[in-house]
């Protein structure tokens, strides 16, 4: 208890240097809000749709909730904290927020009233949001319906409940900033970037993040597990684990518009996003964004490789021949005996990384609970998978996938059944 | 690319619902009929607006099955809606009744239950809105034949609990915290017990007001 006390206090200390430094800094970029030559009406039209491409209402509505009243509970490694109302409510909302209050928070990750906000608001990338599209975003939100439903306390275990203490994390990782637009590149490339980096805040699950939560390597995009979901958002700069790089860019647009492409589906966290957020953009933004991702610097990745070390030609012929039967009498018939599938309403397990990666978490969840890509506009009426989790046992799940993962070209080392045990039950959304 | 003989990849894929919804047949049966040994209840021919009541009561947390949860969360209420009418327009035959062996004074319990409820303890027959035949009535009252007893049992248990809900006023979590846990077995055995008649369709009106009201069916909301 006396170590606890004597650690918080030099913690409590160290925080409120960081905080005075932040504060220093913080003055040097501080800016007013800028007068805007559109009409309210276009104002509050620009905002709802950056609302939109920023998926603000995912994390900022309880499921069956009012959209943009809070409660959804975002999980984290350090516990859990819940979306805030931020419906124009004066007591429980943003209702008495001033337009200069919000581009704090969004810009500075502060609170009205000062407080620091954890970084599960995503403000290390909504500093990069512009000024302008900050008030937009604000004028549109005080056009929803106001919605009187008071915001939950984060529920989080020592010491990440000390919110003083964030002054350090920001010290460490975060710094106010802006999208400044590289000069070498397209202005369709700029607004790519911009969307990805700022509003899109895409690296919150396609960047890994440190052991504080921290997405260290910024916006690289080389994809990592996302804490708690336990779903793997897999890298946007390699082609080796559901990359972009070796797409067509309409296919990557198409995937971010549509849910579906020639190459595969949008599942797990990735529908929800298409389904809130993507399907609404513009084609002009889409392409942007993808135009963007394509020229992602690629990292050397940790390709599966064949990496049956261990296991005898005699066992690797036995889970073969059960694993191809399984599949010539469950899969065959969308998947096709070609395993080429066929696109967009089937996608192709031949060369698709989700299949052959060295993540097998997405795979193993697809195999067990199916599951529809997003409805869209583009694809307002998807075909689904069955789940295949009540009548496939451990082993013949896990045969079943060596078998898709060593077919076709395919090159992936084995699933021990027990993987596929561990993900039996895992919360699905 | 393709390896020789692999025309099944260019075959199209049918513009169908059966199609798009192989997904919900893999564990509700072929057209929804579901199976007489198992847990998933039979959506065939259960009227469109109790299907689409549940899809939204799944997406909105009212029910709770994360496997279905997820199938649905993602998709508009448009096509929610045709999914809830292709299910509703299906009519295969039923499953044989499972055996079930509890003694008669369990399964004349739940027959009386069913068919004349029980006034002195405020519950109305299950008939009473189910319908005389239990083959549901439209828009929004389910049939209950057909369904396998473990998910009938699931289901009052879940009412009772709170863990399922409807739309308020939500009439069957009144009625399932009048019911005691011997009444919840001896309903579900007689229930899970009969044989449905193939013809059997959903009744197009109840010949009474309703006992309650249901948010899941507008009208009895009216009319109390």
């Amino acid at each position: 208890m006396k170590t606890k006390l004597v650690l918080i206090g030099v913690l409590l200390l160290l925080a409120l240097a960081a905080a005075l430094l932040q504060r220093h800094q913080g003055d040097e970029v501080l800016e007013v809000s800028l007068p805007s030559s559109e009409s309210p009406q276009e104002l509050v039209a620009r905002g709802q749709y950056l609302a939109q491409a920023g998926d603000c209402v995912v994390c900022h509505t309880a499921r069956g909730g009012a959209p943009f009243a809070g409660g959804r509970a975002v999980p984290t490694p350090f516990g859990k904290l819940f979306g805030p109302n931020i419906t124009p409510d004066a007591e429980t909302g943003i209702g008495d927020w001033s337009a200069d209050d919000f581009w704090q928070a969004l810009h500075y990750g502060k609170s009205r009233d000062g407080h620091l906000l954890y970084p599960a608001f995503p403000y290390p990338d909504y500093t990069r949001i512009s000024h302008a599209d900050a008030d937009a975003l604000f004028a549109y939100l005080k056009t929803i319906a106001p919605v009187h439903q008071p915001s939950l306390e984060p529920q989080l275990g020592f010491p990440y409940n000390q919110r003083p203490l964030l002054a350090l994390w920001r010290a460490l990782y975060f710094k106010p900033g802006a999208y400044h637009a590289d000069a070498q590149q397209s202005e369709e490339w700029n607004r790519g970037a911009y969307l990805v980096q700022g509003p899109g805040h895409c690296d919150a699950c396609h960047s890994a993040r440190n052991s504080l939560g921290a997405t260290v390597d910024g916006n690289d995009l080389a994809g990592g597990v996302i804490p708690v979901l336990d779903w793997y958002a897999p890298p946007l700069n390699s082609h080796l684990q559901a990359g972009v790089g070796s797409w067509d860019l309409q296919e990557v647009a198409d995937l971010l518009k549509n849910g579906v492409a020639g190459h595969g589906v949008a599942s797990g966290p990735m529908a929800e996003v298409v389904y809130n957020s993507l399907q609404y953009l513009s084609p002009a933004d889409t392409q942007a964004i993808a135009t963007y991702l394509k020229t992602l610097p690629a990292k050397a990745q940790d390709a599966d490789g064949s990496g049956v070390a261990g296991m005898s030609t005699a066992e690797r012929e036995r889970v073969l021949a059960l694993g191809g039967s399984l599949y010539e009498k469950r899969c065959a018939d969308c998947h096709k005996a070609s395993g080429l599938g066929v696109p967009p309403q089937y996608p192709p397990l031949a060369g698709n990384p989700t299949v052959t990666g060295r993540h097998t978490i997405n795979l193993i969840r697809m195999l067990l609970n199916g599951g529809f890509p997003p409805g869209t506009q583009g694809n307002p009426r998807p075909y689904g998978m069955p789940p295949f989790g009540e009548s496939l046992n451990d082993e013949q799940a896990a045969a079943v996938l060596f078998y898709i993962r060593n077919s076709w070209g395919n090159h992936g080392a084995p699933i021990a059944p027990s993987e596929v045990n561990r993900n039996r039950g895992a919360a699905i959304d | 690319m393709a390896p020789a003989g692999a025309v099944d990849s260019t075959a199209p894929v049918p513009d169908t619902l059966q199609q798009r919804l192989l997904a919900c047949t893999g564990c509700h049966g072929n057209e929804g009929r579901a199976a007489s040994d198992g847990f998933y209840p039979r959506i065939a021919g259960k009227p469109e607006g109790y299907l689409y009541n549940q899809l939204i009561n799944f997406r909105e947390g009212r029910r709770h099955f994360q496997l279905m949860s997820a199938m649905i969360d993602y998709q508009s209420d448009d096509y929610l809606r045709e999914m809830a009418q292709y299910f509703s327009s299906q009519h295969p035959p039923y499953a044989l009744p499972q055996p079930i062996d509890v003694p008669k004074s369990t399964l004349d319990l739940g027959e009386a239950l069913v068919k004349s409820g029980d006034k002195s303890r405020k519950i109305p027959a299950c008939a009473a809105c189910h319908g005389d035949a239990l083959a549901g009535v439209t828009p929004a009252i389910p049939g209950l034949l057909g369904l396998p007893r473990d998910y009938i049992i699931a289901q009052l248990g879940s009412w009772k609990s709170g863990a399922r809900r409807a739309a308020a006023p939500d009439c069957m979590a009144q009625i399932a915290e009048r019911l005691s846990t011997a009444d919840i077995g001896a309903i579900s055995a007689w229930i899970g017990s009969q044989a449905a008649d193939n013809a059997a369709r959903p009744a197009d009106h109840v010949t009474e007001p309703l006992p309650v009201s249901c948010g899941g069916v507008p009208s009895s909301v009216d009319s109390h």
